[in-house]
């Protein structure tokens, strides 16, 4: 058969079976371009099933974006007190690179910080943070991650994207992509931000080779809650109204006329407009939360002094808590994906300070994010992830020859995530580290790993949520890399 | 004589069972579904790999072969495929379908046909074709017959997007309305070529390849003030025509041209489009490789539409290109390093007084020749060089055209630029003009245009694909020449209405029983808002400008580094592509359009519809002013006698037709609704108005124009092109 006969062959044979479940022709170009929702008149973001029974609906991915140090939060090391001061087996060195560290002179540094162990099963945690560590019975802490990236920017590509490389979608994108979102009214894909911007900044959420239906919106913490939400100053809601129904009306005529569907997905796509005009402000209107709620998660806190990186506009206290509320009133109206981005966890000097400041800042609002999840009903279908984008070093940074050691450095060796609820198993520590915080010693987890893990809380099959692109089916974990499933981490 | 006969058996065969099995359709689609995975680039397991054929046909590691050409039973892979023992069946997961075997082993009882890949062999000449000739005969395979052609509105303003990426002027509408004489639209198609928003429009789509911004990117994203300088050589060679083989030649290698000029260094800036890291902590020579394997990436993407990354860690999972040959191909850019030259601001007479005062020189970042070594990086690592596999010479992958042997020494970027545009290469040209049809269609006939690799199936429009790359090559390269005749084409000029007899047959409308309707770029409903309402500043070139943005948009840059300041008269309102493009905080009015990011080369863009256009149509700053300015240009507009012609100019400037009386009723409702809310409302009506006020005019009747014009902008109509 020649090209253009097997073409027509296929043609008249979709044809035919589709007309068959009472579909036109017209919606078939639809069908064949991949586009069923727009041939059955559904939205790109109408729900979709996913691959198998998924444990999860929505997620809410806390990213400390600048990577905070494992060692002195999660990952107690004893040993590493030990030896504060002391050099480094050469032998661990051989091949590592660093961003700053130089390793002739690098010493390793013990962690000034109190762990103890919470909740049944007895997770560490450090002194600084008290409020998380009383959900230790809901978290699932991973100790043993390793990525491949040992600078910020790739590192935050790899973490939302797969691959520290450009051009890439989200994790956002990807579970909107695949499962598309409960809620018409309201992006599928939401971003967060308090602070300063990140080093990846709007390329985290971008969609990259998906369609930008995709890519996260950004939330503002302000009265235009989404950008250009607003009508323009002077025209009211029932001239916008009025002017929409215009609009329709004339976009109707054109579609009778030229008998293209995708007029049909412009009109769909004003009107949703319309009504995200009010789902929108509804959200992020926080005068139905009660003073117990806002108390918990700290929304009037004041910023204290010092975090000279991580104040912003020295609101970072108050917008963080906000964002953390703000996440539970999106899930619980169907938005699919949130993240916060909180960038401020580079600590190459001042470490103790600046994460004081930090924990200060997050783990109050995250712990009553976990806590009134819970109490909501929410928390067993909503994933919450807390992660940076890498961990940092035991050894102390020795930057320009500095005398003291304050910090630490890059490190994608060895670094800690959590995650909570959305069918994980709460308690669970899973994975060690040798006794410095080196490497990994028992199961170590890939950052794809982890991620074609999370795909499977949602009922996604990582191997077959997949796009065209480049020559190949591309997805969310690399093509090159066999990633696992971690089953142990599922309730 | 031989072509018509194998037409004649396989028109004849397609109705009989007894065809022989066509590998591009039966075979290859099972071998990359169900044995690629383990027997291919990355790992080909046994020894061979389905990817390559010479690999097939010897023995594997086992000793055996996997195809013995017409002996099924001698063919390992017949016999593994039909195993019963479970560790022996391939593959493992899930047998074949006695169908699916069978198809093979039919397969190889008849020869084992394995073509070459068509777009590694040299394009095919049709005797007497011509666009529409080849058309017509694949539509009337199908019982198909082109669409009538289009009304002269829809034309002009089809032509206009098309070729200049504006809308066309009422007075340009009217013209070509009124010229009945023969040769009207051929006039108005050479016209519009000449015309200087051509060379923007066209280099925007270049710019894509070549993954333009005005900052370096990653974390710090610092600001080249420079950038614009290589964006205006873009404009200018396309304006000029300079034919695609020196255009080419001066991007890739323009530095090692006897007697360079400073135009032909600067053009070399296309590689100093990658992105720079400058974070703090990173190793300056893994940066280095990351742009060389990026140049080496896009080069071999935009110009062989061959995606040869993946051959950095191993070889190619599907296409013929190994490991070796992706650092020989890496080779000709590890070759070269970064450097500064003086070039000349910018040519003359191209630009208004204050440019041509500051007559002189500037800096612009360039590619100069560099002598390295080159070795293969064990999977990619280039902390990993394979020392023992020997130094890598420049070369290119052996399935395609031999690369010359050098007089002396290593064949140079030179050398790799005169072979890619040489007439031989079959990629080259095809691929080019695949670009411009899908400008000129909204598709491309090879849909996936960075792929011509063996996953991509002959397009079903081969003979036309082929043709349109002969006539390049005869035109000597000449871009404009081949837009043109594809604009004369009758092809081109059908209605883009859908016929649903013909959508029942051709639903993808591939066979081009219609021009296709989409909706313009991101840059393109920014220049249509502003023209429309006479706002956009009509100057070409020009370093990049900032129109307003909102204020927490730069702010997501790193640490809210970048200070966007915005720019104060004319240049509030220039045509988008002069946009300062930040890569971490990019101009949300673009990127919610599908603007490519610019971190790596885009032959295709999305076309995504999401209620954020919407909002952003409806509310952002830049498309309200446009709405204003419209209303007001409207109402002062001496010669519209009443309502009527008003709400027919309004259409015109929008949509290049009047409205029909239906229309007008409809707008007439709204207007009226408008200006009755805002006569209670007066204070309302001059904030809608903004820096727009018409004084001579009721301060409602203003207001109500601006409420309806910004209808009429939103229409589905104004911001597609049909």
């Amino acid at each position: 058969m020649s090209p253009t006969q097997e073409y027509l062959a296929r043609t008249r044979r979709d044809f035919l079976t589709t007309s068959a479940c009472g579909l036109g022709g017209v919606a078939l170009s639809h069908i064949l371009a991949g586009n069923s929702h727009a041939a059955a008149g559904l939205p790109p973001l109408a729900p979709k099933l996913p691959h198998f029974a998924p444990k999860a609906k929505n997620c809410i991915f806390i990213f400390m974006a600048g990577a905070p140090s494992q060692l002195d939060l999660f990952d107690p090391k004893p040993k590493l007190k030990e030896l504060h001061g002391k050099k480094m087996d050469s032998e661990l060195l051989e091949g590592k690179r660093f961003a700053f560290i130089k390793k002739e002179s690098a010493v390793l540094m013990g962690s000034p910080r109190k762990f103890a162990r919470h909740g049944k099963s007895g997770m560490w945690f450090s002194d600084l943070l008290p409020h998380m560590a009383g959900c230790a019975d809901d978290i699932c802490m991973v100790r043993s991650m390793h990525t491949d990236q040992f600078n910020h920017h790739p590192g935050q590509l790899q973490m939302q994207c797969g691959e520290g490389r450009f051009g890439l979608p989200s994790t956002g994108s990807w579970l909107t992509y695949g499962l598309g979102t409960e809620n018409q009214n309201l992006p599928g894909y939401v971003v967060l931000t308090a602070g300063r911007g990140s080093s990846g900044g709007a390329t985290l959420w971008q969609s990259g080779f998906l369609p930008s239906t995709y890519a996260g919106v950004r939330f503002r913490n302000s009265t235009d809650a989404l950008l250009n939400l607003k009508n323009p100053e002077g025209l009211p809601p029932q001239l916008q109204r009025a002017g929409l129904d215009t609009l329709r009306a004339l976009n109707n005529n054109h579609l009778a006329s030229m008998g293209d569907p995708e007029i049909a997905s412009r009109i769909a796509s004003y009107e949703l407009a319309f009504r995200m005009q009010s789902a929108a402000p509804e959200l992020i209107d926080l005068s139905g939360e009660n003073q117990r709620m806002m108390e918990a998660y700290g929304t009037e806190r004041a910023t204290p002094k010092g975090g000279n990186r991580g104040r912003g506009n020295g609101k970072a206290y108050a917008e963080f808590s906000r964002n953390c509320l703000l996440a539970r009133r999106m899930v619980e109206r169907g938005v699919r994906f949130v993240n916060i981005i909180h960038a401020s966890w580079d600590h190459h000097s001042d470490l103790d300070g600046e994460l004081t400041f930090n924990t200060g800042m997050s783990d109050q609002p995250v712990a009553a994010l976990i806590k009134d999840l819970k109490e909501q009903g929410l928390l067993d279908e909503t994933l919450v992830v807390w992660a940076g984008e890498f961990g940092r070093t035991p050894l102390g940074e020795n930057r320009n020859g500095r005398k003291a050691n304050t910090g630490r450095d890059h490190h994608p060796n060895a670094f800690t995530i959590l995650m909570a609820g959305g069918g994980v198993k709460g308690g669970l520590s899973y994975g060690t580290t040798d006794e410095i915080g080196w490497q990994p010693a028992e199961n170590p987890v890939h950052v794809n790993d982890f991620q074609a893990t999370l795909l499977a809380l949602f009922g996604l099959d990582h191997e077959r949520l997949t796009y065209p692109h480049a020559g190949s089916e591309r997805r969310l974990t690399s093509i090159t890399r066999q990633s696992r499933v971690i089953k142990e981490w599922f309730s | 004589m031989k072509i018509l006969v194998v037409i004649t058996l396989l028109t004849a065969g397609s109705f009989t069972a007894s065809a022989a099995v066509d590998f591009i359709n039966e075979v290859q689609p099972l071998l990359t579904a169900h044995c690629i995975k383990c027997h291919g680039g990355i790992r080909a397991k046994g020894g061979f790999s389905f990817a390559r054929k010479e690999s097939v046909f010897s023995p594997a590691k086992s000793g055996l072969h996997p195809i013995v050409s017409g002996k099924p039973e001698a063919s390992e892979l017949l016999a593994r495929i039909t195993s019963h023992d479970e560790d022996e069946r391939m593959p493992p997961e899930e047998p074949l379908t006695s169908q699916q075997i069978e198809t093979l082993r039919k397969w190889i009882e008849e020869g084992a046909i394995w073509p070459e890949h068509w777009a590694f062999q040299p394009p095919r000449n049709t005797a007497g074709a011509t666009i529409d000739s080849l058309v017509k005969s694949s539509l009337g395979k199908a019982g198909l017959k082109r669409s009538p052609e289009a009304g002269r509105h829809t034309l002009i303003r089809r032509l206009y997007l098309d070729i200049l990426g504006l809308p066309p002027s009422p007075a340009a509408i009217t013209t070509f309305e009124k010229d009945t004489s023969p040769g009207a639209y051929q006039r108005l198609v050479d016209r519009t070529l000449g015309l200087p928003g051509f060379g923007e429009r066209w280099a925007r789509h270049w710019l894509d390849a070549a993954r333009y911004a005005d900052s370096d990117g990653y974390e710090k994203d610092n600001a080249r003030l420079d950038a614009w300088r290589w964006r205006k050589w873009v404009i200018d060679a396309i304006n000029d025509d300079m034919p695609f083989d020196q255009f080419t030649i001066e991007q890739l290698a323009g530095d090692l041209l006897p007697n360079v000029t400073p135009s032909q260094r600067l053009a070399t800036a296309f590689h100093r489009q990658t992105l720079f890291n400058r974070e703090g902590g990173v190793d300056p020579e893994e940066d280095r490789t990351k742009r060389t394997i990026d140049r080496t990436a896009t080069t071999s993407s935009n110009w062989l539409a061959l995606s040869m990354e993946c051959a950095q860690c191993h070889d190619h999972p599907y296409d013929p290109v190994s490991q070796r040959e992706f650092y020989q191909f890496y080779a000709f850019f590890n070759n070269a390093e970064e450097a500064d030259a003086q070039v000349p601001k910018d040519t003359p007479g191209a630009v208004a007084g204050e440019e041509k005062e500051k007559a002189g020189m500037m800096k612009a970042r360039v590619m100069r020749a560099k002598e390295r070594k080159t070795f293969i990086f064990h999977r990619g690592d280039f902390l990993q060089p394979k020392k023992d596999a020997g130094e890598i010479l420049p070369g290119t992958p052996a399935v395609l055209p031999e690369l010359p042997v050098p007089a002396k020494g290593k064949s140079t970027r030179l050398d790799l630029a005169r072979w890619i545009v040489d007439p031989g290469n079959p990629l080259t040209a095809r691929v080019a003009v695949n670009d411009i049809w899908s400008r000129l269609f909204g598709h491309g006939l090879v849909e996936n245009k960075a792929d011509f690799g063996t996953r991509s199936a002959p397009p079903i429009q081969l003979e036309l694909l082929d043709h349109l790359a002969l006539e390049l090559l005869k035109s000597e390269w000449s871009r404009k020449q081949l837009i043109r005749y594809i604009l004369l084409s009758k092809t081109y000029r059908q209605s883009a209405r859908h016929r649903h007899k013909a959508t029942g047959i051709d639903p993808g409308n591939v066979l081009l029983h219609r021009q296709n309707r989409f909706r313009v770029e991101g840059e393109i409903m920014r220049d249509i808002f502003l023209e429309t309402s006479g706002l956009l500043q009509h100057r070409v070139g020009s370093p990049s400008v900032f129109p307003p943005i909102p204020p927490d948009v730069a702010a997501q840059s790193y640490a809210g580094s970048f200070k966007w300041k915005t720019s104060t008269g004319a240049d509030r309102y220039r045509r988008a592509m002069y946009t300062f493009f930040k890569r971490t905080a990019a101009d949300p009015n673009l990127i919610a359009f599908d603007c490519p990011d610019a971190n790596v080369t885009v032959a295709k863009r999305n076309r995504s519809n999401t209620p954020i256009m919407a909002l952003a149509t409806l509310g952002n700053e830049v498309f309200h002013e446009a709405a204003q300015a419209m209303a007001k240009k409207i109402l002062s507009n001496s010669s519209l006698p009443d309502q009527a012609a008003r709400i027919d100019y309004c259409f015109l400037l929008c949509t290049a037709r009047k409205a029909t009386p239906k229309e007008k009723s409809t707008v007439a409702t709204l207007l009226e609704k408008s200006r009755a809310y805002y006569v209670k409302n007066p204070s309302e009506a001059d904030k809608l108005a903004g820096n727009h006020r018409l004084k001579q005019i009721p301060a409602a009747d203003n207001a109500a124009w601006i409420a309806t014009a910004r209808i009429i902008l939103n229409l589905d109509e104004t911001i597609t092109r049909q």
